[in-house]
């Protein structure tokens, strides 16, 4: 009789590892979704050092400059745009004109080198979007950058997943607001009642056929 | 295919996993080989991909030394009158134009005391002056355009018609600081203090 080849515990140890081996991979998928969605992967709530470390709390809460002043294409273009540095010298050429934080505009002005703003809301290369439609269609500024006017250092305030915008093309009754109140931050959308809201809709003539989430509104 | 497979279409279907592998490669399609607005470039000089006009050149159908809409002016002198037709809907753009634009510096009602002034501490002329309220409309339309001495040119962040707009609400602002008794109905009279 020839010698055994596997010891006896042969068979736990083949199980238990089985066992060991599902929760591993478990564990692993597990930690890539908590990874992808947490904010070191998203950049939410990350502020990012800028040139200068201009502040919407300074010039949007407190001395309220509408977001028009310096995004000014954001009703007519897909892009809200930085603002130039012309903008910010129509103030600074005669105000805090002394500030070494705003050494790098007076620099820009002189040769001509715009700026260069760290992006805090970037959509991938293969997403189509518009701010005009929205502004246009009763979408407020803070629907999507909520708190933008509190914060000293601009931060995400929202992660551009792909579930979040369909959420809102699917009930855009749950975030519609009237076109006048776009610019205001402080504003909630819900503190109309439904009927008004989906009022809104309808006179905004906002598209419930289902072409929002169509994959070509967005990948086209 | 039937259950429990056979050996060898496990063995043929072995390298399925692999394509799992494929999932996670796919940040080159986040970063296509293109410029997007606003992106730095390193192949021009200024360092920007979106290239600024050659100085002088202006959009076609934007531009009309002839037009009043356009220019402000005609035959060389300021117009009077608002080349377009004044609505309450005009007016009402105007006032969302002015106090987006305007205000920060020249205060919501004209006075010259927005935050700018009072929080910065910028001299800004009143709209409210005897030269300024018989000024001609096209002034306005003049100064939005070009400046004026340490005002900023606001052409390139207003189109004409909003230009315009806001000249007709700075009237309705003048007039709101600055009417004479005769003018009112006998109606508003009675209502004065
Ligand atoms: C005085 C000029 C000014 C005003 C007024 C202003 N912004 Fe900004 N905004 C900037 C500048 C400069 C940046 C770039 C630096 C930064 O990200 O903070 C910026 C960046 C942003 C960004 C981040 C863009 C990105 O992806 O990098 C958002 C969002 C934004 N602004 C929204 C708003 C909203 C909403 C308002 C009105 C409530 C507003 N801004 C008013 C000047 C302004
Ligand atoms: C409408 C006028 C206005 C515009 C336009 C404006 N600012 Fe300001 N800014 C101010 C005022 C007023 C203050 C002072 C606020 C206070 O009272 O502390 C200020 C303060 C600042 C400060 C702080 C200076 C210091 O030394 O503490 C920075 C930095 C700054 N602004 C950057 C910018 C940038 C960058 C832009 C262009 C995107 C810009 N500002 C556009 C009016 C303006
Ligand atoms: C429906 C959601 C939504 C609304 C509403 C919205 N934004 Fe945005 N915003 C975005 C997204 C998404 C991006 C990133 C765009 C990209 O990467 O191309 C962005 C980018 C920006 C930027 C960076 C520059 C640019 O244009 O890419 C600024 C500035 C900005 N938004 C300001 C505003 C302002 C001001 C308003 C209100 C008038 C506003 N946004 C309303 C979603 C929104
Ligand atoms: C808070 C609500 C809201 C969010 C969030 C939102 N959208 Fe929208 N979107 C709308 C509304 C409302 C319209 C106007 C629909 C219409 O005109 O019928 C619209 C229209 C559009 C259109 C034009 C569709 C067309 O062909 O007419 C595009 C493209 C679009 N959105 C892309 C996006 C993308 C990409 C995102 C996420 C980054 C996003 N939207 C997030 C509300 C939203
Ligand atoms: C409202 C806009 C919108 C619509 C409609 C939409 N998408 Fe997306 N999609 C997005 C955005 C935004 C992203 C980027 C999400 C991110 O950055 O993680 C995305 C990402 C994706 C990705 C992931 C790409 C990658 O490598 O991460 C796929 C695949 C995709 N979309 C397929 C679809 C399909 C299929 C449909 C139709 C059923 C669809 N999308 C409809 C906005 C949209
Ligand atoms: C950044 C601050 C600022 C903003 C914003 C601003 N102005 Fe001015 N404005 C000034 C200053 C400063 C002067 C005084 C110029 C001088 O004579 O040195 C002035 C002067 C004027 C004058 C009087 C010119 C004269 O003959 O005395 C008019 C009219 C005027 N502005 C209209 C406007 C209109 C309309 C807007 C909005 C589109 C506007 N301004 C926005 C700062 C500003």
């Amino acid at each position: 009789m020839s010698a055994q080849i596997f010891p006896r515990n042969a068979n736990v140890i083949f199980m238990l590892s089985l066992i060991g081996l599902t929760l591993m991979s478990i564990g692993i998928i597990a930690a890539l979704i908590g990874i992808y969605l947490s904010p070191w992967y998203t950049e939410v709530g990350d502020a990012k050092a800028q040139p200068i470390p201009f502040s919407h709390k300074h010039h949007v809460d407190e001395l309220k400059i509408d977001c028009l002043y310096c995004h000014s294409t954001v009703e007519q273009a897909a892009h809200a745009g930085f603002p130039s540095t012309d903008t910010c010298m129509s103030c600074h050429s005669q105000i805090w004109t002394n500030s070494p934080l705003l050494e790098p505009a007076r620099v820009s002005l002189q040769t001509g080198e715009p700026i260069v703003w760290n992006r805090i809301y970037d959509l991938p290369d293969f997403v189509f979007f518009n701010h005009s439609i929205h502004v246009a269609k009763g979408i407020g500024c803070a629907s999507c950058h909520a708190g933008t006017d509190q914060q000293h250092l601009t931060a995400k305030a929202q992660a551009l997943w792909m579930g979040w915008c369909l959420g809102c093309h699917r009930n855009p009754e749950e975030h519609i607001r009237p076109r006048d109140e776009i610019f205001n931050m402080a504003y909630n959308p819900l503190s109309l009642p439904l009927s008004e809201r989906l009022a809104l809709v309808a006179e905004y003539q906002i598209a419930t056929d289902g072409r929002l989430t169509n994959c070509y509104a967005c990948h086209r | 295919m039937s259950f429990p497979m056979s050996k060898s279409t496990i063995i043929r279907l072995a390298w399925l996993p692999l394509c799992l592998l494929l999932v996670a490669c796919h940040t080159d399609m986040y970063d296509q080989p293109r410029y997007s607005a606003n992106q730095p470039s390193d192949f021009f000089e200024d360092g920007r991909s979106m290239r600024p006009p050659p100085p002088n050149t202006v959009a076609m159908g934007t531009f009309d030394p002839n037009s009043a809409m356009f220019s402000g002016r005609l035959e060389g002198d300021l117009v009077a009158e608002l080349p377009m037709e004044l609505t309450a809907e005009l007016l009402a753009h105007g006032q969302t134009r002015y106090n987006a634009f305007c205000a920060p510096c020249h205060g919501l009602t004209g006075a010259g005391n927005g935050v700018a002034a009072y929080r910065g501490g910028m001299q800004v002329p009143t709209l409210h002056d005897e030269r300024l309220r018989t000024a001609p409309i096209g002034y306005y339309f003049d100064v939005i355009t070009n400046g004026v001495n340490r005002m900023y040119s606001y052409a390139h962040r207003i189109p004409p018609e909003d230009r315009w707009a806001i000249a007709a609400y700075t009237r309705a602002l003048q007039l709101s600081q600055y009417t004479v008794a005769e003018a009112l109905h006998a109606e508003e009279l009675a209502e004065l203090p």
